[in-house]
């Protein structure tokens, strides 16, 4: 440990770092409050989830720290044996993981074409693709539920594959669209006097060189399907058997009666993956948001 | 495992058809190999059912027949849609000026401090969350126990803590709106933070510098140059505010599932689909929520295309 040097002591770059800080004191202050209110209500929930039910339903979370101390994974245990909450996890990735391969494939293929090849109504084309950005899915609920009741696709997780891709595909088409067209020109020239095919040309270098690119939109789509609701609940019925997360735990809360012991653990379980994903791979997750919405 | 090798052996099959024609075909043709799976899943989830959409609307509850604009007539004088629409109007306007505002401020404040990459990924570390689990998270935030019970959500614990009484911040039609809105800023302003962020980064440091030099302090940059210059990021981040607000469904259906007057477009809509099983209405209002999208779909529109045409 060091001891405390007298601010005139100091040489004057340090001294002046040193006042610096004390000025700066608001704005650290500000920053700190900001920060508790943004974290207390996730560590509020987490705490909850390791409490007993008799606790969280008579005292507030944050006693849980004062003795005696009572954290227990009997909440945990509970969501995933008897409420179905592992299951669901699965679904969950049975649903999620699919659509987003689906989703990076087909957009990449188009986004080639739109960035790299000539073709007739190409620029009207892609014109629409920037309209339906924005489009609220609300508008085609009702046919294509229809479409997909026809086919027998309701319920079945081929049919919510289909659903998260024709929805993705604007988003996907139109991120990867800008960072193709700002690859090298020169680079895919060589390539074609070399006489590689637009095959040999997309496999070989364009995907190579964008994979920052595909990983920020792998990760923004999987995180955006896998927190999705309203697609689980309209397209794959009440079938617990199909339930995705966000379906579970949102029943979970409807069922009322279910102590917030349980409804937080839920919760939280539904939270690992992106969370997870959000922690192991924030810069591309970041840059895939920043390059989707610096748009017109 | 399967699927990239369909998506893969599709292309392949595709490329050596089109290699059989004729080399004068071949450039016409290619382009539609790419774009045409993806031309035709949009067409199929989004283009046609939207068309079909607007037709519905002007049909029965099982499209059975043709009732003119009887649907909307009827969601023009349903009080439950109008308070919908009062209700989605206050989310329009609080929702975007409220994220937007906080999310430069973290941008603003978190830029200036050495731990500031730390203290940003706290802060969007919400936007990974689901809309469910932030309904549970905010639902146990704004618990209600009666006055004397040993209050277990947090914002009672404060309010009480200061003498007050607790309030039922989701059922009373006094808070109940903001409660949720809260709660999606919260989840939200994290991602106004990173845009606004990366634009405020943008800004050449030597116009800052020349700025201070001169001896302009610190509010008057920000009002004269910082703020100026990011406006642009600033109309793009609200506008999908705006949109995040006219779409919102899945919070209000976790936390209040419409009641005690906090129903939108989105959650009504959603009841006459499957509670009345009325297909028309349902489409009527889905299209009434489209048409308030349409001027921003514009709005995307012209400033790409004079992206592109600089470009």
């Amino acid at each position: 440990m060091r001891a405390a040097t007298p601010l005139a002591a100091l040489n004057p770059v340090k001294r002046g770092a040193a006042l610096r800080f004390t000025n700066r004191i608001p704005l650290h202050l500000t920053i700190a409050v900001i920060l508790i209110a943004w974290a207390t209500p996730t560590v509020g929930l987490l705490v909850s989830s390791f409490r007993p039910a008799s606790e969280v339903a008579t005292n507030g979370w944050w006693t849980a720290f004062t003795p005696p101390l009572t954290f227990t994974i009997e909440n945990y245990a509970q969501v995933v044996t008897r409420r179905g909450l592992g299951a669901s996890m699965m679904n969950s990735l049975l649903i999620t993981v699919p659509a987003t391969i689906l989703t990076v494939g087909v957009a990449a293929y188009a986004a080639y074409a739109f960035a790299w090849m000539k073709f007739h109504g190409r620029d009207w084309l892609f014109l629409g693709i920037i309209a339906l950005l924005v489009v609220p899915l609300q508008i085609t609920l009702v046919p294509v539920l229809r479409m997909l009741n026809g086919l027998g696709l309701t319920g079945t997780f081929v049919g919510i594959w289909l659903v998260h891709l024709g929805y993705g595909l604007p988003f996907a088409i139109f991120l990867l669209r800008s960072f193709f067209a700002g690859l090298p020109r020169e680079m895919l020239d060589a390539a074609a006097i070399d006489g590689a095919s637009p095959f040999m040309t997309f496999f070989r270098i364009i995907l190579p060189t964008s994979v920052p690119a595909l990983a920020s939109l792998a990760i923004f789509e999987f995180v955006f399907n896998w927190n999705d609701l309203l697609s689980a609940l309209v397209f794959l019925g009440g079938s617990r058997d199909v339930a995705p997360m966000t379906v579970a735990v949102s029943n979970l809360v409807a069922s009322r009666g279910e102590g917030w012991q349980l409804l937080t653990a839920a919760a939280f379980l539904s939270m690992i993956v992106p969370l997870v994903v959000f922690f192991a791979m924030q810069r591309q997750f970041t840059r895939g948001i920043v390059a989707g919405s610096v748009k017109g | 495992m399967v699927l990239p090798v369909l998506l893969v052996l599709y292309l392949a099959v595709a490329e050596g058809v089109v290699a059989l024609l004729p080399k004068t075909r071949q450039a016409a043709v290619r382009p539609w190999v790419w774009v045409g799976p993806a031309v035709v899943l949009v067409l199929l989830f989004l283009v046609v059912p939207g068309l079909n959409t607007l037709y519905l609307s002007f049909m029965n509850a099982d499209s059975t027949r043709f009732v003119a604009g009887a649907n909307y007539a009827h969601a023009v004088t349903d009080p439950d849609f109008l308070m919908a629409i009062r209700n989605s109007l206050v989310w329009l306007v609080a929702l975007p000026v409220l994220a937007v505002a906080l999310g430069l401020a973290m941008a603003v404040l978190t830029d200036r401090v050495p731990y500031g990459a730390v203290a940003r990924s706290m802060l969007f570390l919400p936007v990974a969350i689901s809309a469910v689990a932030g309904g549970v998270i905010w639902g146990f935030m704004y618990d209600y126990r009666p006055p004397g019970a040993a209050q277990t959500g947090t914002l009672n614990a404060l309010v009480t803590s200061f003498g007050a009484d607790p309030q039922s911040w989701l059922v009373s039609s006094f808070t109940n709106n903001g409660a949720l809105i809260v709660a999606t800023v919260w989840m939200t302003a994290g991602f106004c933070m990173v845009i606004l962020g990366a634009a405020l980064r943008g800004i050449p440091d030597e116009l800052l510098e020349a700025a201070r030099v001169d001896g302009a302090n610190e509010m008057h940059i920000f009002a004269r140059i910082t703020l100026p210059l990011v406006a642009p990021t600033i109309t793009v981040v609200a506008t999908t505010m705006v949109i995040v607000a006219l779409k919102v469904f899945d919070i209000v259906y976790v936390m209040t599932n419409g009641n005690f007057g906090t129903e939108v477009v989105a959650t009504i809509m959603f009841k006459e689909l499957f509670s009345a099983r009325d297909y028309g209405q349902a489409s009527a209002i889905a299209v009434m929520l489209m048409a308030m999208i349409v001027p921003i779909m514009a709005w995307n529109l012209r400033s790409f295309r004079r992206e592109e045409a600089i470009r």
